[in-house]
């Protein structure tokens, strides 16, 4: 949606994300506005969220290795991260998007 | 078999075949049609392969197309491991009879926050059955789930839902388990698949592996209730319905030769009923293998197939020994009427060679069958064992129409009216062969214990091998007559 030119200061300079979800459910709502959320915090002017309806484009989900829904797959930076679930508890989003050091590793 | 196609037309149910020889006899016609079957067993016992030759036969032979959800193992890997048993699933892809999906979950990478469900896992597995409009499906091991996400509640009403989605598809499943601790999956499936559940096992007795199905469950249906052994072999699996032989077999009253002039004579001139099961009974040396050859030599003579076991001598060994008494073998042979099966009894567990046996007897269809000899069995299983194996060998032969001869080896001091295996009860014809001692030579003889359904000879005959075979002759009150008989058979020392 959002894309920015680059930075180049260690820090991963660009977000390419992606959301998985099946029809217009009120957890794929949910879970797009609760992303959107923790972007516009922390990642403000670097980061694209593709929302992928896998209603629409079934053979999308074998890519990704999808099954649950909805899934937030980090494209970019590597290595590639998913985190499942309406992403309602912020700190577990940051974790898993590795913007902050959790029980996984944290940045590279 | 009959027993099972009456079950079939009364069964309500619908089935669905799996063409996998065997299986759906023991199944009484299929897998419940339209409904998830729970196949579990432990590792490497042939769940997958079960899985996969059930989507590879219902493609080729009842044109339902299969899609495989591969929990465990690639596309690629999956086709490569079934490549050797003749599955050619990149061929059945090309073709749109077959759908592999390889779903991975690694959990290391997974984060999980907030509410889930596996509605991915549905679209996925609509998405490969509406591409290639699939009648069978295959999920295989579904349980990976568990080890990728943490969420047992909501795996576990996913789970749910899914084999009620399956069942609302119409398709016919199969759901593949780990066996577990006291459970029959690991995570507990058999509680969502209530329909079907199909036990495999993989166990080594004595060093000897067999594998064994059972139906454990099998709602709405009639089915063996017994374990039966399967081979895997490079057409497949085989599930072998050995118990299913029941007292109906057809009573010929056609003779056959024995290929011994004087034992047909003994016979009532005519030599043994077509379809009954011989028994020869001796010590050691006494003849037997010889007799046995001579009733497959004049099998082939009359261009019947004949299948010969043999348990304790090569077929170059059998050949070259039969020279010896003029008996050609290779003739039979070469023209493909006989076929010598040569196998150490210990190499295999008893089931496996009853399996092994009913496999071949239905593959070359003989007439004529000979296992030379049944006592070698006791080797590879306990007395009981084996006597119930050939009573169910026996029973299946018969029902084939096929006749039979088997010899048993007695031991000296032995009486040799009892067989240790206690089938003489279901033997038909029972010849005893026995070496006398007397004025410092052996020889033997030969008489009829039994013979059902003809007027026999009750006379003790000299028996002797000769360079032009075996001769039956008159024993004379004094026994210089009986002399040792000249050939290499001569008894041991």
């Amino acid at each position: 949606m959002m894309t920015d030119e680059k930075h180049t200061n260690g820090q991963p300079e660009f977000w390419d994300l992606r959301l998985y979800v099946a029809g217009k459910t009120a957890r794929s709502v949910a879970a797009f506005a609760n992303l959107k959320r923790v972007c516009d915090e922390h990642l403000a002017g670097k980061y694209k969220i593709d929302v992928i309806d896998l209603l629409l484009n079934p053979q999308l989900a074998r890519g990704d290795q999808i099954i649950a829904i909805p899934t937030l797959v980090r494209k970019l930076p590597e290595p590639i991260r998913k985190i499942i679930g309406d992403l309602s508890n912020t700190e577990r989003v940051l974790v898993g998007l590795q913007l902050r050091p959790g029980n996984s590793a944290g940045e590279e | 078999m009959a027993n099972s196609m009456q079950l079939q037309k009364t069964s309500p149910l619908c089935k669905c075949a799996t063409g996998i020889p065997g299986l759906d006899a023991v199944t009484a016609g299929g897998l419940p049609k339209g409904r998830p079957t729970l196949v579990c067993g432990s590792a490497g016992c042939g769940k997958t392969l079960l899985a996969v030759e059930f989507l590879v036969r219902g493609a080729a032979l009842y044109d339902e197309p299969g899609a495989f959800i591969a929990f465990e193992e690639t596309a690629e890997e999956l086709a490569q491991n079934v490549r050797s048993l003749g599955f050619d699933l990149d061929e059945l892809i090309r073709q749109n009879k077959l759908a592999v999906d390889y779903v991975h979950v690694e959990r290391s990478e997974i984060e999980e926050t907030g509410e889930y469900d596996l509605e991915g896992l549905f679209v996925r597995l609509g998405h490969a059955i509406d591409t290639i409009g699939a009648r069978r499906v295959v999920l295989d091991t579904i349980e990976v789930l568990f080890g990728g996400l943490s969420d047992d509640a909501i795996l576990r009403s996913e789970i749910r839902r899914l084999f009620r989605w399956l069942k609302d598809k119409g398709v016919t499943a199969i759901v593949t388990g780990e066996r577990g601790q006291g459970t029959m999956t690991r995570y507990g499936l058999e509680e969502y698949v209530s329909d079907c559940v199909i036990l495999l096992d993989h166990r080594v007795t004595d060093q000897v592996s067999t594998r064994r199905l059972r139906v454990v469950k099998y709602r709405g249906s009639a089915h063996g209730t017994n374990e039966f052994p399967f081979l895997i072999d490079e057409t497949g699996i085989s599930v072998l319905p050995i118990t299913s032989a029941g007292l109906d077999h057809p009573a010929s009253s056609e003779r056959v030769s024995t290929g011994i002039k004087g034992l047909d004579r003994m016979l009532g001139g005519k030599g043994f009923i077509r379809g009954t099961t011989v028994l020869i009974s001796g010590t050691a040396g006494t003849g037997k293998t010889s007799i046995a050859t001579h009733f497959a030599s004049a099998a082939c003579d009359r261009g019947e197939r004949c299948l010969y076991f043999s348990f304790e001598e090569s077929q170059n060994q059998l050949v070259r020994n039969l020279r010896s008494i003029g008996l050609d073998l290779e003739r039979g042979l070469k023209a493909g009427l006989l076929r010598i099966h040569a196998a150490r009894p210990t190499l295999h567990g008893l089931e496996m060679h009853l399996a092994l046996m009913h496999r071949l007897v239905d593959d070359f269809k003989p007439q004529v069958v000979v296992v030379d000899p049944i006592s070698n069995f006791i080797s590879s299983g306990t007395l009981t064992d084996a006597g119930s194996m050939l009573i169910r060998l026996i029973d299946y032969l018969k029902g084939q129409g096929t006749t039979s001869l088997f010899t048993n080896l007695t031991h000296g001091g032995q009486n040799g009216e009892n067989t240790e295996l206690g089938i003489s009860s279901i033997i038909d014809t029972w010849l005893l062969l026995r070496d006398h001692e007397r004025n410092g030579e052996r020889s033997g003889v030969a008489y009829i214990l039994k013979s059902r359904g003809m007027s026999h000879s009750k006379q003790v005959k000299g028996f002797r091998l000769t360079d032009h075979g075996i001769e039956l002759v008159d024993v004379e009150p004094t026994t210089r007559n009986t002399e040792r008989p000249s050939s290499t058979k001569g008894g041991l020392e």
